[in-house]
């Protein structure tokens, strides 16, 4: 596929072009029936188990609306500080095509739910970009198509198609931005940026898996190029080029590859004076290029008009007020209150992030820990074991409570910093909370006196010559006793009390 | 009782004698499959019958009265069903080809309480292929005859059903009118239909043409009946989210009290634009009679004018092929329905889809889908179909308007009675200004009814039309049982009494009875 297409450098393209994007997601909800019927929606039943009359459109079915998933869209409207339609309704959009059961697909088209509203991103080195967003609307999945036969899994060359309607009917919300223009160089990063901050906010308001492995969060890349000018307001004023439409990119990856590419694809095409084919294309997860899929020249005329069989959804304004009173505090909101809570800096706050341990130590510092001490197990020691056992921070069998009770045994005087590892080792065992494997192992420690003079004199005999010396002024030799002390103590001694306890002895 | 007896009962009357254990459902509907097996050649009302499934239905409903169940009050009285009703475990065809052999796995919610209130199913009836025609001769599986004139239409797209009721073959039957289809056949053939309000009766079920038309409703031999029948279908279902929450209004309270004279001050519009140039004065002749008589029962008629019908046909014709397009898309081959690979090149879905819908659809379903497809295209949506819609909203304006002056409005159903079969068959558009009287009250939603009004000149039937306001539908039946009680007792007998005998039905009919 790759031979007949040249890619331009990424940075040449971007000295003359200014790319311009346009992000579709669809989110497939997690309610327990379907958009329109009341079949189940378990990922991954056997094939054509989940139907009924309704999802796959026989004769004389009618469709009813799932209220839990009208909920979930106007959450997701106010999320992303949307205007809720007042007064909506579905629309059909006709097109044939085997995974459509009824031929028709039952959308919404010129007054979707959730309208005009925008998602700020945040981008690595914390810049903040905000992605306007046009509508969110919702509408049912089309049935899963499996071609079978053929090289490539694909349509072309297929001996024959296996249909699955379990995924017909299926509550999905699709959320498209508007152009996103003044991206620039970073195009690639905003676009995932944007997927991955849309992600997380579908995630925390709870309607849907938003697995993009699984397919229930999808998203299509439209991008252009246009001529670059000499300043904002200039570029604002030139035409937007032919996009293409990249679909199927199924990783937060492969959006900001699937970018790099088109810029590159397209840029190479505009260099050497050829046009820009507006067309649909596919990403390809192993050669990371895009192939074309249809031509978008001869537009498909989908006959939209309003469905016939469901009256206009007209949200009660006070159960509107009531969801947003009781929408969660979004990601990036969160993020940054907790971050000016806790006294945290920008680079600070990016490695508890990265580590997905913001909600770990605000579990901890609830528990009663410090901000820093909290910080300071998970993303030291504790993200040291993770990393080596290869698995996630959350995944430790460690809770935020026993790291904040270690917290508080430090802060006693009871254990020290050294045995705390021997603490939080113990618990990740299985040994028990932090108070009970310092009392089975006997970590506590040594905090009596005369216990420890003792040992200070047991080793100040030991070592006369270490004993004159210091007793000379050379109280730095007293570092061979300390040494002593602990050993014999087996690290349970605090090293500070020794010192003082041998300087005292000797009467240094 | 004669079983010739028994099929000339009214639902209502059946129903007594059922109650009062004198006749069984047993016998009442081995009557009516009798006088099927030996009327139907003629006719052709069924297309399939169930004498078996019908006979263990009835059996079931006595057991139930024997065991002293609580009934309904049809329970037991046999119906028919038209073919555009989803029947579980009975072919469905709705008159078409590519429904040939399909089996629905479901029943229609109004056929679902038909069956949970006992009434036995004689069969599914013959009809226009999709309801689209006004003659029943769009039948892939040919055309019914008026048991009035075995040369003439019944009527359609519901002909069958009519002509079933009208030929004494059932006492009840079911219906779907999306312009005209109930109350236009029962029109020409001296029966009784009403379109109820749109979402009064569930839909679901109901395999669609034009959604945003299509209601289901009753037809029988007298508006009692109808009312009882409304009542048993009527109601809010979950499953048709179109339909109206409000309870079933008091249809047979209002029936039994225009039966018995009683219309108050009932006052009546006559539509200016539904009459005069077009109507056959036989037909015109029984609307003035019709007139003269709620008059006589105290009525007050007035004329009303409803400007935007001049423009109905002209919407009808552009909402109901857009949805019937739509509606009719997923008959594709894939899942159910007739199959046909093509008869050259290979057979891609593409081809395998177009061959089937090419063989499968008859020449008006094709006509509707390609004006419907053209009606919605990108360019002309707003030219079309969104007209269409700004005439449909004018159209329920002047009849609030009128509903402001007047409790009902009254109009022949049809402006002529039966033309003869193949008339009209080459011309569409002349089959298509029949239905000019019935097309109003589907593009506003309001509920009508047809009731019989007399002969014309030429012997025929002819129907006269009550319209109501949305949601009051008891009003249609209050004027059609005045009006039917009025006229009977000016004919000595129902209208049906004076019907030719039909070929194989003995020496029921007319005088000779």
């Amino acid at each position: 596929m790759s031979g007949d297409i040249t890619l331009a450098r990424f940075d040449d393209v971007l000295e003359h072009f200014d790319p311009v994007m346009g992000i579709e997601v669809h989110v497939e909800l997690n309610t327990r029936t379907k958009m329109f019927c009341g079949c189940a929606t378990t990922f991954g039943a056997p094939p054509n188990t989940q139907v009924c009359p309704v999802c796959i459109g026989l004769p004389g079915s009618m469709p009813a609306v799932n209220q839990k998933a009208v909920e979930s869209a106007i959450r997701l409207g106010l999320a992303l500080h949307c205007r809720i339609a007042e007064r909506c309704t579905f629309a059909r959009k006709n097109y044939f095509y085997p995974d459509l059961s009824k031929n028709y697909q039952i959308s919404q088209y010129e007054d979707p739910i959730d309208q005009d509203g925008y998602l700020d991103v945040e981008l690595e080195d914390g810049t903040i970009f905000r992605v306007e967003i046009e509508r969110a609307h919702m509408e049912e999945d089309a049935a899963k198509n499996t071609h079978v036969g053929g090289a490539t899994g694909r349509i072309q060359g297929a001996d024959y198609t296996l249909v699955d309607y379990n995924r017909g009917g299926m509550p999905l919300i699709e959320i498209v931005t508007k152009p996103i223009t003044g991206a620039g160089a970073r195009a690639p990063e905003v676009a995932r940026a944007y997927v991955a901050a849309l992600r997380e906010v579908v995630l925390a308001l709870g309607i849907s898996d938003a697995r993009m492995e699984q397919g229930s969060l999808r998203a299509d890349v439209n991008l252009s190029l246009r001529p670059k000018a000499a300043d904002a307001a200039a570029q604002a004023k030139v035409p937007f080029g032919k996009r293409s439409e990249t679909k199927n990119v199924n990783s937060l990856r492969a959006i900001e590859r699937a970018v790099r590419y088109e810029i590159r694809r397209q840029g190479a095409l505009l260099a050497a004076g050829q046009l820009v084919t507006q067309e649909t294309r596919h990403w390809h997860e192993d050669s990371e290029e895009t192939s074309p899929g249809r031509s978008k020249e001869q537009a498909e005329d989908y006959r939209y008009f309003p469905e016939p069989d469901l009256l206009p959804i007209e949200p009660d304004r006070a159960w509107v007020e009531e969801l947003r009173a009781a929408l969660p505090e979004m990601p990036a909101v969160k993020r940054a209150r907790l971050k000016a809570e806790w006294g945290f800096t920008d680079r600070e706050m990016l490695a508890a992030v990265n580590a997905g341990a913001v909600d770990l130590i605000e579990a901890t510092v609830a528990a009663g820990a410090g901000p820093a001490g909290a910080r300071k197990w998970w993303l030291g020691e504790l993200a040291r074991v993770a990393n080596e056992r290869e698995v996630d921070l959350v995944d430790l069998p460690v809770t935020p409570v026993d790291v904040a009770q270690v917290e508080a045994l430090i802060g006693a005087g009871r254990i020290t910093d050294k045995l705390a590892r021997q603490v939080l080792a113990g618990v990740m065992a299985g040994e028990g909370t932090p108070e009970q494997v310092v009392a089975a192992r006997g970590l506590e420690v040594v905090s009596d006196d005369a216990a420890l003079l003792e040992a200070v004199d047991a080793a100040l005999a030991a070592q006369p010559d270490v004993a004159e010396a210091i007793k000379a002024g050379r109280v730095q030799a007293a570092g061979a006793i300390v040494g002593a002390v602990m050993k014999a103590t087996r690290g349970q001694a605090d090293a500070a009390r020794v010192r003082e306890l041998i300087l005292q002895r000797v009467g240094a | 009782m004669s079983p010739t007896d028994l099929t000339r009962l009214s639902a209502a009357e059946a129903a007594t004698l059922l109650q009062d254990g004198q006749i069984s459902s047993v016998e009442l509907t081995q009557a009516h499959l009798d006088r099927i097996e030996a009327v139907d050649p003629a006719v052709h009302a069924f297309l399939k019958t169930m004498p078996d499934r019908a006979l263990e239905e009835a059996k079931a409903a006595d057991a139930a009265r024997a065991a002293g169940d609580d009934l309904s009050p049809l329970a037991g009285v046999p119906i028919a069903i038209k073919d555009v009703l989803a029947t579980e475990g009975l072919v469905t065809t709705c008159g078409s080809k590519i429904l040939e052999n399909w089996v629905p796995a479901y029943d229609a919610t109004v056929v679902r309480k038909v069956r949970a209130a006992r009434l036995p199913i004689l069969g599914k009836t013959n009809m226009d292929e999709f309801a689209m025609g006004s003659s029943t001769e769009h039948s892939a599986y040919g055309p019914t005859h008026n048991p009035w004139d075995l040369d003439r239409i019944p009527g359609g797209s519901g002909g069958g059903s009519a002509a079933a009721v009208a030929a004494f073959e059932a006492p009840l039957a079911l219906g779907s009118d999306t312009g005209g289809s109930i109350r236009q056949p029962a029109a020409v053939t001296g029966s009784v239909g009403v379109k109820p309000t749109y979402g009064g009766v569930s839909r679901f079920g109901l395999v669609a043409m034009a959604s945003s038309l299509d209601q289901v409703g009753p037809v029988a031999r007298t508006v009692l009946d109808t009312a009882l029948l409304h009542e048993l279908i009527g109601g809010h279902d979950p499953m048709d989210q179109t339909s109206l929450t409000d309870p079933v209004p008091p249809v047979v309270a209002a029936a039994r009290q225009g039966l018995a004279g009683d219309i108050g001050h009932l006052r009546v519009g006559i539509v200016k634009e539904l009459g005069g140039k077009g109507f056959q004065p036989g037909v015109l002749a029984r609307f003035r009679e019709a007139l003269d008589l709620l008059q006589q029962l105290g009525a007050t008629v007035e004329e009303v004018s409803c400007p935007a019908l001049k423009y109905s046909l002209g919407a009808y014709y552009l909402i109901m092929p857009s949805e019937a397009s739509s509606n009719l898309a997923r008959f594709d081959a894939m899942r159910y329905g007739l199959r046909l690979a093509p008869e050259d090149g290979p057979a891609t879905v593409e081809t395998v889809m177009g061959a089937t819908r090419w063989a499968g659809f008859g020449d008006e379903v094709k006509r509707r889908i390609i004006l419907g497809t053209y009606a919605l295209s990108a360019g002309y949506y707003d030219a079309y179909y969104g007209s269409a819609q700004k005439v449909r909203t004018l159209i329920q304006r002047d009849f609030e308007a009128a509903f402001n002056r007047v409790d009902v409005l009254v109009s022949p159903t049809a402006p002529t009675t039966a033309f003869k079969l193949g008339e009209k068959l080459d011309d569409p558009l002349a089959m298509y200004l029949g239905d000019i009287t019935t097309i109003p009250a589907n593009l506003a939603g309001i509920p009508g009814i047809s009731v019989p009004g007399g002969l014309a000149e030429d012997g025929l039937p002819v129907g006269i039309q009550f319209l109501a306001p949305a949601r009051a539908d008891a009003f249609l039946y209050q004027a059609g049982g005045a009006l039917e009680a009025a006229l009977v007792e000016r004919w000595g007998g129902p209208l049906l009494d004076q019907a030719p005998a039909l070929p194989g039905g003995g020496q029921e009919g007319g005088e000779a009875a």
